[in-house]
């Protein structure tokens, strides 16, 4: 049993392990029928805060898996805490569950619970800080596109500073050898000081860039975040800015090598006439999601398809 | 400093904090949490010459106060050159360096205010781990902020 809360601890060899677990999952069929690899498991489904996708997912590939996914979410998990600390909140979870799943909106959260608690740990988005599980998805999509992840030349585009989807996936670059990684966004969106300085101890090559256009023709994957017109104070800041950082049809239209991935939900950082070209690889991220889950799930659990 | 000067500022019991860097004894006694209103004597030197730090230095002398684990701790990272000598009846007892530590508990505040460390009702220790000695640079175990040397003032929670 072990925990997956912070993608710098998740290694090359483990993260490739992960990659040929799904690829079996696909290959059987596993993420579209029910196996019963997990059996009489409690896998409890905790998010502290919203979402969808995210949580849909591991939903499903929990059941898949053949566990029972208990849900607690949004406001149900926020007044479950009332007058209760996290911290007792976790205690209940580690005596009711096998295995606990958790998004919650502090930096942090899951590293914190998964030293709370006995069973392991998931990160399933904690703050502006991780989102592991994504990071894999991400990276297995290049692969499974592209062949290799080594090699190869990668923008991460967009807010570089809070959004944690882009964190991760840089973090989980390091494990591998990319060539260059240009990290372009807004000035106000720079990466943090403390994540620069990561980056750079594990020795990715990576050059800050604010303009989209300057380095699109040197990438081979182009990873696209949304920017949230709330990080900026001002909103005429915003609108000045959110042009530079939108990825047009015209821009890659004539790129047949080319692969553009998106965590989603997208507003209009992305354009939609991009969706049906080979170019489009966002919605494999969604495909390959379910079984990228379920490969960490049982990893997690301890258990081998 | 003269021969009889260094006699006056001689202390019977308590602790000499030396080669302080230049600068930092106002934050070594913050660290202590000595005003001088405490009665006991307090002799501060600031701007010395220093042979071992090939330049200026401090040195803090407090009679009947000895530190604490977590008082050294404490002085480690924002001293990181300082000497520790423990008086006994006019005598040096003891002398040792202090190391910054590894693993840094419960003495650094997370700068990151969304840090789970931050959550004031869950009373979670704050944990930082060096990441580097030059700067000395401590890292957020939870959310990876990092502090270096000249900000860790800032963040020391005593
Ligand atoms: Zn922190």
């Amino acid at each position: 049993m072990r925990d997956f809360v912070d993608i710098t601890e998740i290694d090359r060899n483990i993260i490739e392990h992960l990659f040929e677990m799904s690829d079996m999952i696909i290959n059987r069929h596993m993420h579209i029928r029910k196996n019963n690899i997990l059996d009489g498991k409690n896998i409890i489904l905790a998010f502290f805060e919203p979402s969808t996708r995210t949580r849909l997912s591991f939903e499903i590939a929990v059941k898949r898996l053949g566990a029972d996914a208990l849900t607690v979410v949004g406001e149900e998990a926020v007044s479950l805490s009332k007058g209760e600390s996290f911290g007792d909140t976790l205690r209940m979870f580690d005596i009711l569950g096998d295995l606990l799943v958790l998004r919650h909106k502090y930096d942090g959260a899951a590293k914190y619970a998964a030293e709370m608690v006995k069973i392991p740990v998931i990160n399933a988005g904690d703050g502006k800080n991780q989102h592991p599980t994504q990071a894999i998805i991400d990276l297995y999509t290049v692969y499974k596109r592209l062949g290799q992840i080594d090699g190869l030349n990668y923008a991460v585009v967009g807010d570089l500073r809070y959004a944690r989807t882009a964190h991760s996936f840089l973090l989980a670059l390091t494990h591998f050898e990319p060539k260059n990684v240009y990290l372009v966004s807004p000035p106000q969106l720079k990466p943090s000081e403390s994540l620069i300085a990561e980056l750079r101890e594990r020795g990715l090559q990576f050059y800050l860039s604010e303009n989209l256009e300057e380095v699109i023709d040197m990438v081979d994957v182009i990873y696209v975040t949304r920017i949230q017109k709330e990080r900026f104070p001002d909103p005429e800041e915003y609108e000045k800015v959110k042009g530079s950082y939108r990825l047009t049809y015209e821009m890659i239209k004539n790129r047949k090598d080319i692969i553009v991935l998106h965590p989603l939900p997208r507003v209009d950082e992305l354009d939609t006439r991009i969706d049906n070209t080979q170019a489009a690889a966002y919605f494999d991220q969604v495909r390959n999601a379910v079984p990228v889950r379920m490969s960490v799930v049982a990893w997690s659990a301890g258990v081998e398809l | 400093m003269s021969k009889k000067e260094l006699k006056v500022s001689r202390i019977k019991n308590g602790t000499v904090i030396d080669h302080i860097p230049a600068g930092r004894a106002m934050e070594v006694l913050r660290i202590l949490k000595i005003t001088g209103k405490e009665g006991f004597m307090v002799l501060i030197a600031m701007n010395v010459y220093s042979k071992k730090l090939k330049g200026k230095k401090d040195i803090i002398k407090i009679e009947g106060k000895f530190l604490s684990d977590k008082e050294t701790a404490a002085i480690s990272l924002v001293a990181p050159t300082a000497t520790i000598n423990i008086i006994k009846d006019g005598e040096v007892k003891e002398k040792k360096g202090v190391k910054a530590p590894t693993l840094v508990e419960g003495i650094l505040k997370c700068p990151n205010p969304v840090c789970v460390s931050r959550i004031e009702r869950e009373n979670i220790s704050s944990k930082f781990i060096k990441v580097s000695e030059n700067p000395l640079t401590y890292k957020c175990v939870y959310c990876g902020t990092r502090i270096e040397e000249s900000d860790i003032p800032k963040y020391l929670n005593m």
